[in-house]
């Protein structure tokens, strides 16, 4: 089984950092993975997105067009992924920052106002985190304890303190 | 042994590092501005030199330079900067110096774009820059093989005294993927040719690449050949997948042969005899394993980032023995494993 995954928002919503932990998390639960940022002039105009692929075995291309698991964190990233999932797939949408319900009935839709849980536990900046734990809760992709390990590994030593109040992102998102 | 994650521009420059390189010189473009980066951080430390030059050319002279005292050196870009590398390069093949140069490929021609490209095939493997040389050309695959190569390329490069060029692009050097670093044995190979200074013990060395007698150029460039004749029969190098019984062979090289990959497993989970021949060299190219791959094959699809110029190779390979087919994006799209699946299906339902 393999999980390919879009995370996709405006620049500084952490959408890079929110694929790494994931890659970091697949790295440390020893599976085969891949992680792929937009470079391109779309990272120009202020959207982000990067592709992350999760597997048990090689990874092709490192590209994701269909993904299993989308994370959508505004309106035009939303409105160029939702068509894309797979059916039997799952996004993760922030509804403070998207106030669309997709039609699609294939899929299976979260919607998290993630950015608003992040600014009422003072967590502002977290918002994809926090998708990120709804993302853990209903895939059983990793377990907390994973999630720990991979932030360990992503957040740079001086930072450390960051750990904690990622954690606790993670569990508000787990949780919701 | 540790598995990190690195973005493949990273890990080319930490195992150059490894392999011992004391000089980069660089110059920045997208999308392989990263190694220029990592390089900036880590050569310093690592006891080496690294230096943004004023352009490509710069660059590329530095290089020369540097290589030329006897010490390993390198340079990066991409395609629009390799171009302007090119005359450097041809100094370099014509004063027999070894030195390693990065490709991270983008579209083109001209500025092109800044997309994952592999339309770079024919410059590196045909006309580097003016004059009969050739250059050592690897391609990777994953930032694994990116690592590995880069070692390989200083090696091979110092043995045969040749640059040699990692032709990558930008799909694989912005990627991460888990890395290790295996312990390096870098080859020390003796340059009694080098500059670095005969103290009146012996006599003095001249680098040069300048024959105004054609008589002597001649012979320079022909004892030059014999030696890439050693080579062609020492250093090709390819990865045989499912070619067994393989009715169809798929070939494609780099970030393309990812893609590939994943269509000829869900083309033989349809049914269809696919395997797949991927150059790990591109020159010189694996014309033994290609056949070797092919041996009973009916015929073969070239799939490429480009309009198709390996499939140029691959027909002389095979000396036309079957039909070769081609498949290919350009401008920096990125095939996908359901049109190429898609191509083998046509391919084999003709057979």
């Amino acid at each position: 089984m393999t999980s390919e995954i879009i995370l996709a928002g405006f620049g500084g919503q952490g959408i890079l950092f929110a694929g790494k932990v994931l890659a970091y998390c697949a790295l440390a639960a020893e599976k085969e993975l891949s992680w792929l940022p937009s470079y391109g002039p779309e990272m120009r105009g202020g959207t982000a997105n990067c592709s992350v692929c999760i597997s048990d075995k090689p990874i092709g291309s490192p590209l994701v067009l269909n993904p299993n698991l989308l994370i959508a964190m505004n309106l035009p990233s939303y409105a160029k992924f939702i068509g894309a999932v797979q059916p039997g797939g799952k996004a993760f949408i922030d509804s403070t920052l998207i106030d669309e319900k997709t039609d699609r009935t294939d899929i299976e839709a979260f919607y998290v106002p993630a950015t608003q849980l992040a600014s009422d536990n003072n967590l502002s900046g977290m918002a994809n985190i926090i998708l990120l734990g709804k993302l853990i809760k209903e895939t059983g992709l990793f377990d907390l304890e994973l999630i720990r390990k991979g932030l360990e590994k992503c957040i740079p030593p001086k930072k450390a303190n960051l750990i904690d109040s990622n954690m606790k992102a993670i569990e508000i998102g787990f949780n919701f | 042994m540790e598995r990190n994650l690195m973005k493949g521009n990273e890990a080319l420059a930490e195992a150059a590092i490894r392999a011992g390189c004391k000089c980069f010189f660089g110059y920045p473009i997208t999308p392989q501005t990263e190694l220029a980066a990592y390089m900036a951080k880590r050569m310093n430390k690592a006891g080496g030199v690294f230096l943004q030059a004023e352009s490509e050319i710069a660059a590329i002279n530095m290089v020369l330079g540097a290589a030329s005292t006897g010490v390993r050196a390198m340079t990066s870009s991409s395609s629009p900067g390799v171009s302007l590398k090119a005359e450097g390069i041809s100094y370099m093949a014509g004063s027999d110096l070894p030195g390693v140069i990065i490709n991270v490929q983008r579209g083109g021609p001209g500025l092109g774009g800044i997309q994952p490209s592999q339309a770079d095939y024919w410059q590196a493997t045909r006309a580097m820059g003016h004059g009969d040389f050739q250059i050592l050309v690897f391609a990777p695959s994953s930032v694994q093989e990116m690592v590995d190569m880069v070692i390989k390329a200083f090696d091979t490069a110092d043995e045969y005294r040749m640059p040699a060029m990692i032709l990558a692009d930008g799909l694989l050097g912005q990627m991460m993927e888990p890395v290790s670093f295996p312990e390096i044995t870098a080859k020390h190979v003796d340059k009694p040719w080098a500059t670095n200074g005969h103290q009146n013990k012996r006599k003095h060395n001249i680098v040069n690449s300048l024959y105004l007698q054609a008589p002597d150029l001649q012979r320079t460039v022909q004892e030059r050949f014999a030696r890439y004749e050693k080579v062609k029969a020492n250093c090709t190098d390819a990865e045989l997948y499912m070619t067994e019984d393989a009715d169809i062979i798929v070939t494609a090289y780099g970030a393309t042969a990812r893609v590939a990959k994943s269509a000829v497993n869900a083309a033989r989970e349809a049914g269809i005899k696919v395997g797949m021949v991927r150059p790990k060299t591109l020159w010189p190219f694996p014309v033994k394993e290609l056949n070797e791959g092919c041996k009973n094959a009916k015929a073969v699809l070239c799939v490429e980032m480009s309009m198709g110029q390996m499939i140029d190779d691959v027909k002389l390979a095979l000396n036309c023995s079957i039909p070769v087919h081609f498949f290919g994006r350009t401008g920096g799209v990125i095939p996908t494993p359901n049109e190429i699946q898609a191509e083998i299906q046509k391919i084999g339902g003709a057979l």
